[in-house]
């Protein structure tokens, strides 16, 4: 999981704060990434590639671990051994994501407990999908399965992007995310192809995640302000309605083909190969995003009581003479 | 019962609910780094609790999955330690560092079980145990030694925890065969081994270790006695299972 573009603020043209920065730099900085350098934690770099790659990797980080928690509450119902040692795997994997991630962002300055301070305080967002309930085991496995494969197509691009620590995290972790496809996929075709009580849930737990999944990519181009500059410093590497698209024409024959059906009657490739589709209702993902969904504030509040009762052991865990070390990957 | 299907009821419900108990920290550790290691610990003793139960099975017993996922509070011989709500971080720190010194040790004599299948993955099982310990006394140490606040904690959490880590070495009828046949050193010399050990590590902390002599061992659970956290837990586990026990999930 987990991490989407959707989730990060895109400057308008007017903020960016570029004439402040030494023209020089700044035209060496863009021809590096012209060239397809890395840039690296100590190497030169504007304010605002700073501030927005520390956002957008925070924000992947914070995606990680309270997208753990929907699926981590089915670790202890999962339905027999096999089922459930996966999942604790694959909830785990996903928290190990988070720490990749927090050393990636701490790189450029912002440490990992004022990145936590800032989730709970709600002055930072996580992926929006996670605002939603998984009632049933079924939904667990539509995360599984098809958030995974919506991440996986994020950050597949976002891997051949121009931060050298974010890179090299998002290519472990999309090593581990090819695994949690095939297992979102094949717990989804056991219940899909199982028994009545089995296809109906898996059925009902589709339609209700279908909208979301809508939306994980966030708003559609033509709504979306300037990404322009994002795009050529290579920390955006691909456009929301890119992803959507390759998402779509990846993932709707697999579900089409093992019986299950989609709750949007406009659905369908057109000629020129390019997915129709009704458009989702932004609205209520705005509304959601900004903290009105049905489970914000339940997430909130679980990370913050594990912040709030966990907070003895990191005092202890201080040493006085210790001095904080930024890491360098 | 027979003395072994009576052992390893009991070994492999132990580490199937305190696996299970272990996986809900989740989300909630103190620090990523322990959610992480709780998982780890979790699904390593799921696993060992999966290669008991087969041993089970093969000696005619049911599958893994209906036995794990079936049966109710009188059929556990988990003993009352494992069961407890995970609590905070001190107490699953201290379950984990008394329950695994004893499993350690108890591994370690069951390699050299007369019966050869459970010798066989005892001799796996102790090499993954080793790095619980590891763990476990990791922390003991660090927080043991750290704040008065975290002494304090650990302290407390040591005291409250003891009386039911002494249930770790109940014995049942069959405790004589046992040892007569050579398929374990029984209960009471694994418990001397785990006073000593446990013994040196917390003597390495500002931690007291209380005399065991005049503390009541919690026990029950090793004939199907519980607490009244065994139910719920087991109802959780099932939820899914049961909705359809034909169905292949």
């Amino acid at each position: 999981m987990y991490g989407s573009a959707s989730t990060h603020d895109i400057p308008t043209q007017a903020a960016t704060g570029l004439e402040n920065e030494d023209p020089i730099l700044l035209a060496e900085f863009e021809a590096r990434i012209a060239r397809g350098e890395k840039i690296e934690p100590t190497d030169w770099m504007p304010q605002l590639y700073r501030k927005q790659l520390t956002r957008m990797i925070e924000q992947h980080a914070h995606s990680e671990i309270i997208g753990s928690l929907p699926e981590g509450t089915w670790i202890t119902r999962a339905p027999g051994f096999r089922r459930k040692m996966a999942q604790m795997a694959k909830v785990q994997d996903e928290v190990g994501h988070a720490q990749l991630l927090y050393s990636a962002a701490e790189t450029l300055g912002k440490t990992r407990e004022q990145m936590l301070s800032d989730l709970v305080n709600g002055k930072s967002k996580y992926s929006n999908v996670f605002n939603y309930p998984t009632p049933t085991w079924a939904d667990s496995n539509v995360i599984s399965w098809l958030i995974d494969a919506g991440a996986i197509v994020n950050q597949m691009a976002n891997a051949k992007g121009s931060y050298g620590p974010y890179c090299r995290a998002l290519d472990r972790i999309c090593a581990e995310e090819a695994f949690h496809l095939k297992y979102g996929h094949d717990a989804v075709v056991h219940m899909a192809t199982g028994t009545p009580i089995q296809r109906k849930m898996m059925q009902e737990a589709l339609n209700r995640w279908w909208p979301a999944i809508m939306t994980f990519f966030g708003p559609s181009d033509k709504m979306s302000v300037h990404t322009e500059i994002l795009m050529r410093w290579k920390v955006k590497m691909a456009t929301n309605d890119a992803c959507r698209q390759q998402f779509l024409d990846m993932y709707v024959p697999k579900i089409w083909e093992i019986g299950l059906t989609l709750p949007d009657p406009n659905l369908r490739k057109n000629e020129d190969g390019v997915w129709e589709f009704s458009e989702p209702d932004w609205e209520d993902f705005k509304r959601v995003i900004n903290g009105d969904g049905p489970c914000n504030a339940e997430r909130i509040a679980v990370r913050r009581a594990a912040e709030e009762n966990g907070a003895w052991v990191r005092r202890a865990m201080q040493q006085p003479q210790a001095r904080y070390v930024r890491p360098l990957a | 019962m027979n003395p072994t299907l009576d052992l390893l009821y009991r070994l492999a419900d132990d580490q199937l609910i305190l696996g299970h108990r272990n996986s809900e920290w989740n989300g909630l550790g103190p620090i990523l780094e322990e959610d992480i290691a709780f998982s780890s610990m979790a699904q390593d003793k799921l696993g060992h609790s999966l290669q008991l139960y087969t041993l089970l099975h093969e000696l005619g017993e049911a599958e893994p999955d209906t036995v794990a996922f079936t049966r109710n509070t009188p059929q556990f011989h988990c003993c009352q330690l494992t069961e407890l709500p995970i609590g905070e971080y001190d107490f699953s720190l201290v379950r984990h560092f008394l329950f695994d010194h004893a499993e350690l040790l108890r591994f370690e004599a069951l390699a050299d079980s007369s019966y050869e299948p459970l010798a066989l993955v005892a001799r796996k099982v102790k090499g993954e145990l080793k790095y619980h310990v590891l763990h476990a006394n990791t922390w003991v140490k660090r927080l043991g030694t750290a704040t008065e606040e975290a002494i304090e904690r650990m302290q407390a959490a040591l005291e409250f925890t003891l009386p039911y880590a002494l249930g770790i070495f109940e014995t049942t009828d069959a405790e004589s065969e046992i040892i007569s046949s050579g398929l374990f050193v029984g209960e009471e010399q694994l418990q001397r081994r785990w006073e000593a050990s446990i013994s040196k590590v917390l003597a390495q902390t500002a931690l007291t270790l209380p005399d065991l002599r005049l503390l009541t061992p919690v026990t029950g659970g090793r004939h199907g006695q519980h607490t009244e956290h065994l139910q719920p837990l087991l109802d959780e586990m099932a939820e899914v299972f049961r909705l359809d026990p034909t169905a292949d999930w």
